[in-house]
């Protein structure tokens, strides 16, 4: 995974709340088996309206959006995230995020910046016109105006994202101690490590 | 033993922590994986190129249900009917690579226990109390219906759950939703779930994980408990609970991957400390009063738009929040409803019985209860009943459930998740309106301009009689019916 430290750039001022992972990306574009190429999907049915914030020249290509509560509600499906990324988002600035859609985001590098109403109120404004910063080392979102907020991230996750971590290498870090709970549970609950009993 | 009063969702957590890093993240054993086709595929691609393993495939279990058609899959010559859609075929295909290469066990399209993954789980046994589980699905959270802690996760998750048989974690918060009461006749563990989602709203129980609490729930089946638990991630909680009793024991007995003999007692002893301790504190508390459910259906496009079948569509405006009344307002669009419109005289051109909430041998046994001997409306232009698995599907057919469906005008499908989630060929179409008793109510979940009325399955039976959304207790003579 590519090191974040910052995002930096225009953004969408979206605002929908409760945007939920169907709306992100409907179900019919998760037939693919690859993570690529999922941006064409990417808010669909919203785009069928020729006004929509995501096709208006002014904000193409910008890596950030900014949006309403609970966003990614729904589904897990990672395609989420991935649509996001390659329609080139890099962050998703919200009053507040589901579980599951943070969780996705985060993998795949996009940072998850919650804010309160207000805040959102106050970028929305400021998309319109002009550039938005994310400082993740700093844990600020800034604006050309002197807006300045901090946010709360983490701190496993901002680890993971300043750093760039495989998750899988360093989880694998921990063998002994897996193998060692391994090995209690065969021998305390061996009704849960026995599984389909399809060992390898 | 820690003396300390604790929930059930800390005694499970606690028992799986490998470690605890500094920061608070916890390294999570991992007991049970699910596996399908649609959120697996890249998955195992990233296993393949990094050459790594499957730790305990033993722990994982694979089932097809997504996109999977639910027309037959063997002609009458007894071979496999193709999936014609190229890209569904794909997935289904990687999946049948995937499994037999990783060394995971596989139901495939055409056995007998294939399924939607949350009915297989459980009904296979491999969904056990106190397990941890998870899927890369968000409707995960059904098994917490037989007392596992059980939740949705993504595609990289997945990926880290095959290869390490762990998860990084943060312990989330508790939450009680306590229930007073009973529910009246004709009211449904998916109308309550309902309710409660309309009562705490989709972002209620964020970083939460609900215990539902309460005599209704110590009365409820397992499988009611699974239809609750089910729609848990509908109020933003990643995981619901219901703490095993005897009746989740009685349920998994004899279940092929289900303990036996000796282990059996043992995990009996051990899944029946498996309770909130008396003094145990949740950070959140919801009191709901059983007898104030009715019979429940949705009118917007979010599970928290819910209303009673008494009742009428909302003004949006009568909502205080003003981001609120705009989604409410775009909701009342897209439906094709006005505010004041009663509920029970809005029709429907679709039927929908199914999906992980819905679809098992009580859901069609409720179902077919409220359709035997009557016939659906001319109104109703589609109706599909699609079992949950396909041992949910033989014993339908041996108790002749089938029959009374067929007889009544529905068409009886095989398993998989159908018109829940538009991407297999079960859809609604534009504009068009269904009653649905699965999960989702969100714009396009359906098809594409789709309008979803989310219901219980004896609530879809009676639309399906009437064309209309109805109060089913007015055909079942629960409730006297009204002028």
């Amino acid at each position: 995974m590519e090191k974040v430290s910052t995002v930096e750039g225009r953004a969408y001022p979206f605002g929908m709340k409760n945007v939920d992972t169907d709306i992100i990306i409907p179900a019919h574009f998760l037939k693919t088996v690859t993570r690529e190429g999922l941006g064409a999907g990417a808010f669909e049915a919203l785009r069928k309206n020729p006004d929509n914030v995501f096709d208006n020249p002014a904000y193409a290509g910008s890596p950030i959006i900014v949006a309403g509560d609970n966003f990614g509600c729904g589904s897990s499906r990672e395609h989420a995230a991935w649509a996001l990324l390659d329609m080139g988002v890099k962050a998703v600035i919200a009053p507040s995020f589901s579980d599951i859609f943070s969780g996705n985001a985060f993998k795949n590098g996009i940072v998850t910046v919650a804010l309160p109403q207000d805040a959102i109120d106050r970028l929305m404004e400021v998309a319109e016109t002009d550039p938005i910063t994310i400082d993740l080392e700093a844990q600020t979102v800034t604006t050309p105006f002197q807006d300045r907020w901090t946010f709360e991230i983490d701190p496993f996750r901002k680890y993971c994202l300043t750093e760039g971590l495989d998750e899988v290498g360093l989880t694998l870090q921990s063998d002994s101690a897996i193998r060692a709970y391994e090995t209690r549970q065969r021998d305390e609950q061996p009704w849960l490590a026995s599984g389909t009993g399809l060992a390898a | 033993m820690s003396s300390i009063p604790r929930t059930l969702y800390e005694k499970i957590w606690d028992a799986h922590v490998i470690e605890q890093r500094d920061d608070g993240t916890c390294l999570i054993f991992i007991d049970r994986h699910l596996v399908h086709e649609v959120t697996s595929p890249q998955a195992f691609e990233a296993l393949r190129m990094a050459g790594r393993k499957v730790r305990r495939p033993e722990l994982t279990l694979a089932v097809p249900d997504h996109n999977l058609p639910t027309t037959p899959r063997v002609d009458a010559a007894g071979n496999r009917v193709p999936i014609a859609d190229e890209q569904s075929r794909g997935q289904l295909e990687a999946l049948e690579r995937n499994a037999p290469e990783f060394g995971v066990q596989y139901f495939g399209a055409t056995a007998a226990q294939q399924g939607i993954v949350h009915v297989v789980g459980p009904e296979q046994g491999f969904s056990l109390p106190g397990a941890t589980i998870v899927c890369g699905d968000s409707h995960t959270a059904c098994h917490g219906g037989i007392g596992a802690l059980a939740f949705g996760i993504g595609t990289s998750e997945v990926e880290h759950v095959l290869a390490t048989q762990t998860l990084q974690l943060r312990k989330s918060k508790t939450m009680e939703v306590r229930v007073e009461g009973d529910l009246g006749p004709g009211v449904t563990s998916k109308d309550l779930i309902m309710h409660i989602i309309g009562t705490i709203g989709t972002a209620g129980g964020t970083g939460h994980v609900i215990e539902y609490r309460g005599k209704v729930f110590e009365d409820m089946s397992v499988e009611g408990r699974l239809t609750v638990c089910n729609m848990s991630i509908e109020g933003g909680a990643r995981a619901g609970l219901i703490a095993p009793d005897e009746t989740t024991f009685r349920y998994l007995k004899g279940r092929p991957y289900a303990p036996k003999g000796a282990d059996w007692d043992k995990a009996v002893a051990y899944w029946n400390t498996l309770h909130t301790d008396d003094g145990a504190t949740f950070d959140k508390s919801v009191t709901i009063n059983a007898a104030e459910v009715e019979p429940t259906v949705t009118w917007g496009t979010s599970p928290e738009d819910t209303v009673a079948i008494g009742g009428v569509v909302p003004d949006p405006m009568s909502f205080a929040d003003p981001s609120k009344q705009r989604a409410a307002q775009a909701s009342l669009d897209y439906m094709g409803l006005t505010p004041g419109m009663r509920m029970d005289e809005i029709e429907v051109q679709n039927i929908f019985i199914g999906s992980c909430t819905n679809s098992r041998i009580e859901d069609l046994r409720a179902a077919a209860e409220v359709l035997k001997g009557r016939t659906i409306h001319p109104n109703i232009k589609w109706g599909i009943i699609v079992p949950g698995s396909g041992l949910v599907k033989m014993q339908a057919e041996a108790e002749g459930l089938d029959k009374v469906f067929t007889d009544a005008g529905l068409e009886w499908r095989e398993p998989g998740c159908s018109a829940c989630l538009g991407m297999n060929p079960d859809k609604v179409p534009a504009g068009e309106r269904s009653a649905s008793t699965s999960n989702r109510n969100f714009v396009g979940r359906q098809g594409p301009g789709a309008r979803t009325h989310l219901v219980s399955p004896a609530m879809a039976a009676a639309a399906a009689v009437t064309g209309r959304l109805t109060d089913v207790r007015k055909l079942t003579n629960e409730e006297p019916a009204l002028a």
